[in-house]
């Protein structure tokens, strides 16, 4: 094995019931490199990755490691840890109730005479981030800490346990900018002490601002591995998607006239908040018409969706539908009212993991059919079966539990959810996030055009590009507070820039 | 052989396994356990006294079955609300006497008492888990310790009497029907469960409630409401197993109606393969775990070990089984029979 390289996959073969995951992959990494591993959803790279730390088993082919005679086998993650693989996920999976040395000692705590010695803990802990930068109070519980802070503290614990390789799987989707940059300087700082990291990401600007080399994969099979210099945007796009890219400057919306008045109003919040959440806001939403909630993360964006849904009960103002007033003591009372919620948090608000596609496609309109109005096994099964085509969802069938589909896949389904309820008010809250390009270009399309079929669509992204391309209004959120509404024309993104920033005060 | 590999996927293959497995040993140590014989126009035999036996936790399994799936724990005060719906029943048909050979209210009366007090208590519990978000053992912890002291309030602490042959017939026989009453309530219960389960979306409620209430809740369903009607539902199943408990013996005895039958009950939710973590479930599966535990202890009993030994030996086979149903032991069979599969592939493409 070349002394620059830390470790090879070859030939990696896996299946699952009805679906070639891996299919002869191979991948290389070099010590302190950071090596992207990009493909659209469903091409492998959750596999692959989950095959290296052991989380699921390979068939066949083979791992090495530099420093290692034979190849190696991890049948848990806690094996690969030994070895020197360790994994951060894009949800963090350290425990929020526990100080932050502890979170970073647990399972390894420092003792004397059998008792965790506190002191060390937590001056070893305070080395460890003063050594990456991070300056925080160890003592502190780690729920007391931003996502992004938590997510650089699992880096941090991993690193201290002798990572050699060090596995980042989405570690940005749940950042803002300014942290993805420190997330990003401390990648650096990593690559500089030999450590070779894989990153997963769906961000293309990530990959080229950090990323020396590029594996892409697609369909379960190896493309190629490429120097990003030499790699072209474009071209990426078109190996990963095996096709033409898209452009999505293509899709344009027609009718830009803006509606103030109350004409083909769907949805009037007066006054409408939630103590803690949301202040208090007023808030039209017309038929026909993508309006998309825009600002920083914590700013209220997802709060004000939840208010109108009735995830959080509002406590202040009312709401009005098609011109009457609805209480909405739960959401399937603005379920009835003709509303649909896409959560942001899909995994822990959206699937029911252990339900099969059928059951998770078919539950909003069964919920609001009621108990004794349970649809026939055909009907489910001819509803599946019609948005999975319609979605183009990748499933094996429509029996197989969700849980075993890909992230954008999911994302389908619970989409196919509330599009089989007919709504006509959809709100899509992230619906894009941790999605490949291509599923990406399908969602904001169909967005487009259920709004031409006249729905009234409420579109939440962190990712500004998407937003303007499309929604035809813009709220714009900062501090749990609607600051300002951006027309059409308004609509660029350094005018969004500015307004979330604060630079448009049109209260 | 890939048929046999089909099998051992199919959901119910290990608890049913179990089931025959424990059969298998009765065959080879108590030859006679099959044996049926006719004796005044009612069927006897070790067979018919595991399905009679049975019957009362097969009810209570049930009720077990959809907590569990819906809230992700466990009713442990089902024993004690059998024992509770057994006295309010014993009281409202004895008329307080401690011992009476006839009724002093109809029988309808007094079995509409017991449910409605079992209808009550899973009420109560409901309440406390579903709507204050009580963990479910601590909540119906209370009634596990008052329940039987209630019912030691309402019977004075004596034993109350029903010398009624009419009484006695749920828990025996009724004349001219060869099998036990106690196999007839339990089948009827199943049906019900089922019908309602599957004839309505309630099922498939409490399966998406169970997996993830969150996003249930997000999608229309009332989560509290769900988790709340299936304690109560659990409740009204410790009343009529409370019925067939005091039938039996046409009495009640607060302190041992239903005893340690709690256990036996999460056990048979266990053993029919059912997650203790909630979400997917098999009604089904319960049902056999239940008959598994009482054909085991009619084995032991045909095998003449005392009574006070009887746990031992139930426990060993109990760890024996959940072994074999554990996700571990699971991994350990995939691997091998893929080996063989790839065996017999290679041998195939030789």
């Amino acid at each position: 094995m070349d002394n620059s390289v830390v470790l090879t996959m070859r030939n990696i073969n896996k299946n699952f019931p009805g679906v070639t995951a891996l299919a002869d992959v191979d991948f290389t990494l070099r010590f302190g490199e950071i090596h992207a591993l990009m493909g659209e959803n469903g091409a492998g790279k959750s596999t692959l990755i989950k095959v290296l730390t052991g989380v699921e088993e390979f068939e066949t082919g083979e791992i090495r490691m530099q420093g290692i005679e034979h190849p190696i086998v991890n049948k848990s993650p806690q094996m690969a840890q030994e070895i020197g693989i360790s994994t951060v996920y894009q949800e963090v999976n350290l425990c929020p109730n526990l100080s932050v040395a502890e979170n970073l000692y647990v399972g390894r705590e420092p003792k004397k005479a059998g008792i965790i010695d506190w002191k060390t803990m937590n001056k070893k802990s305070r080395k460890i981030l003063e050594k990456l930068n991070i300056n925080i109070d160890v003592t502190r519980s780690l729920d007391h800490y931003s996502i992004a802070i938590q997510q650089m503290i699992a880096i941090a614990r991993a690193v201290d346990m002798s990572a050699r390789v060090l596995i980042l799987d989405e570690p940005t989707s749940s950042l803002d900018e300014h942290e993805v940059e420190k997330l990003f300087d401390l990648m650096r700082q990593l690559k500089k002490n030999g450590v070779g990291i894989i990153f997963v990401t769906h961000y293309l600007e990530q990959v080229y601002e950090v990323c020396d080399r590029i594996t892409v994969l697609r369909n379960g099979a190896l493309v190629g591995e490429y120097e990003v210099e030499m790699l072209p945007r474009v071209q990426l796009v078109a190996k990963m998607m095996g096709k033409d890219f898209d452009d999505l400057a293509a899709i344009k919306k027609e009718d830009s006239s803006v509606q103030k008045d109350k004409k083909g109003v769907i949805i009037e919040a007066k006054d409408l908040g939630h103590t803690g959440t949301i202040k208090p806001f007023d808030l039209l939403l017309h038929r026909g018409k993508v309006v998309g909630l825009t600002g920083l993360l914590g700013s209220g964006r997802s709060e004000l969706a939840r208010v109108i849904y009735g995830a959080d009960k509002a406590d202040h103002g009312e709401l009005h539908v098609k011109g009457n007033k609805l209480l909405v003591g739960a959401p399937i009372d603005a379920m009835k009212a003709g509303m649909g919620y896409l959560p942001e948090n899909r995994k822990e608000e959206g699937i029911i993991a252990d339900l099969s596609v059928r059951e998770n496609i078919i539950l909003a309109l069964q919920a609001k059919r009621g108990m004794f109005k349970l649809l026939g096994k055909k009907e489910q099964e001819d509803f599946a079966e019609k948005y999975i085509d319609l979605l183009q969802i990748k499933t094996s069938g429509t029996s197989i539990p969700v849980k075993q589909l890909s992230g954008g896949n999911q994302q389908k389904v619970i989409l196919a959810r509330w599009l089989l309820t007919e709504p006509e008010f959809l709100i899509l809250d992230e619906p894009t996030r941790g999605i490949d390009i291509g599923t990406k270009t399908e969602i904001q399309k169909l967005v487009l055009k259920l709004a031409g079929r006249g729905m009234s669509v409420m579109f939440i992204s962190s990712e500004i590009e998407e937003m303007i391309r499309t929604c035809s209004r813009m709220i714009v959120l900062r501090d749990g507070k609607k600051i300002g509404e951006l027309e059409e024309n308004e609509l660029s993104q350094s005018g969004i820039m500015k307004a979330i920033a604060g630079g448009t005060e049109n209260e | 052989m890939n048929k046999l590999i089909k099998l051992t996927k199919y959901r119910l293959f290990l608890p049913i396994t179990c089931l025959l497995l424990v059969l298998l040993i009765n065959v080879i140590k108590t030859p006679t356990f099959f044996n049926i014989t006719i004796n005044n126009g009612v069927l006897y035999g070790y067979i018919i006294d595991v399905i009679n036996r049975g019957s009362e936790l097969v009810v209570f399994a049930v009720g077990m079955t959809i907590v569990v799936a819906a809230s992700a724990g466990t009713d442990i005060s089902v024993g004690a609300v059998s024992a509770l719906a057994g006295a309010v029943c014993c009281y409202v048909l004895s008329g307080g006497e401690q011992s009476t050979d006839f009724y002093h209210a109809p029988y309808i009366v007094g079995v509409l008492a017991a449910i409605l007090t079992g209808m009550v208590c899973g009420a109560w519990n409901g309440f406390l888990v579903a709507k204050l978000k009580i963990q479910p053992m601590v909540a119906t912890l209370i009634l596990f310790t008052a329940g039987r002291g209630m019912a030691q309030l309402i019977t004075d602490g004596q034993m109350i009497y029903l010398r009624v042959e009419h009484f006695k017939m749920l828990g025996a026989s009724i004349p001219g029907v060869p099998l036990p009453t106690p196999v007839f309530v339990a089948i009827i219960v199943v049906i019900i469960t089922m019908l309602l389960l599957k004839k309505t979306a309630l099922g498939l409620y409490i399966e998406s409630v169970g997996v993830n209430a969150k996003a249930a809740r997000l999608l229309g369903l009332n989560s509290t409401m769900i988790q709340f009607l299936t304690y109560t539902f659990c409740g009204i199943m410790s009343g009529i197993a409370g019925l067939i408990i005091t039938s039996r013996v046409y009495s009640i005895d607060a302190n041992n109606a239903g005893l340690n039958l709690e256990l036996d009950a999460i056990l048979a939710v266990a053993l029919g393969g059912n997650s203790l973590g909630g979400g997917k479930f098999s009604l089904i599966g319960s049902v056999i775990g239940a008959y598994t535990i009482q054909a085991l202890t009619t084995t032991l009993y045909a095998m003449s070990i005392s009574a006070d030994q009887i746990p031992v030996y139930k426990a060993i086979v109990v760890v024996i089984i959940v072994t074999l149903q554990s996700p571990e032991f699971a991994r350990m069979r995939k691997n091998i029979t893929a080996k063989f599969s790839n065996k017999q592939n290679m041998k195939e493409a030789a």
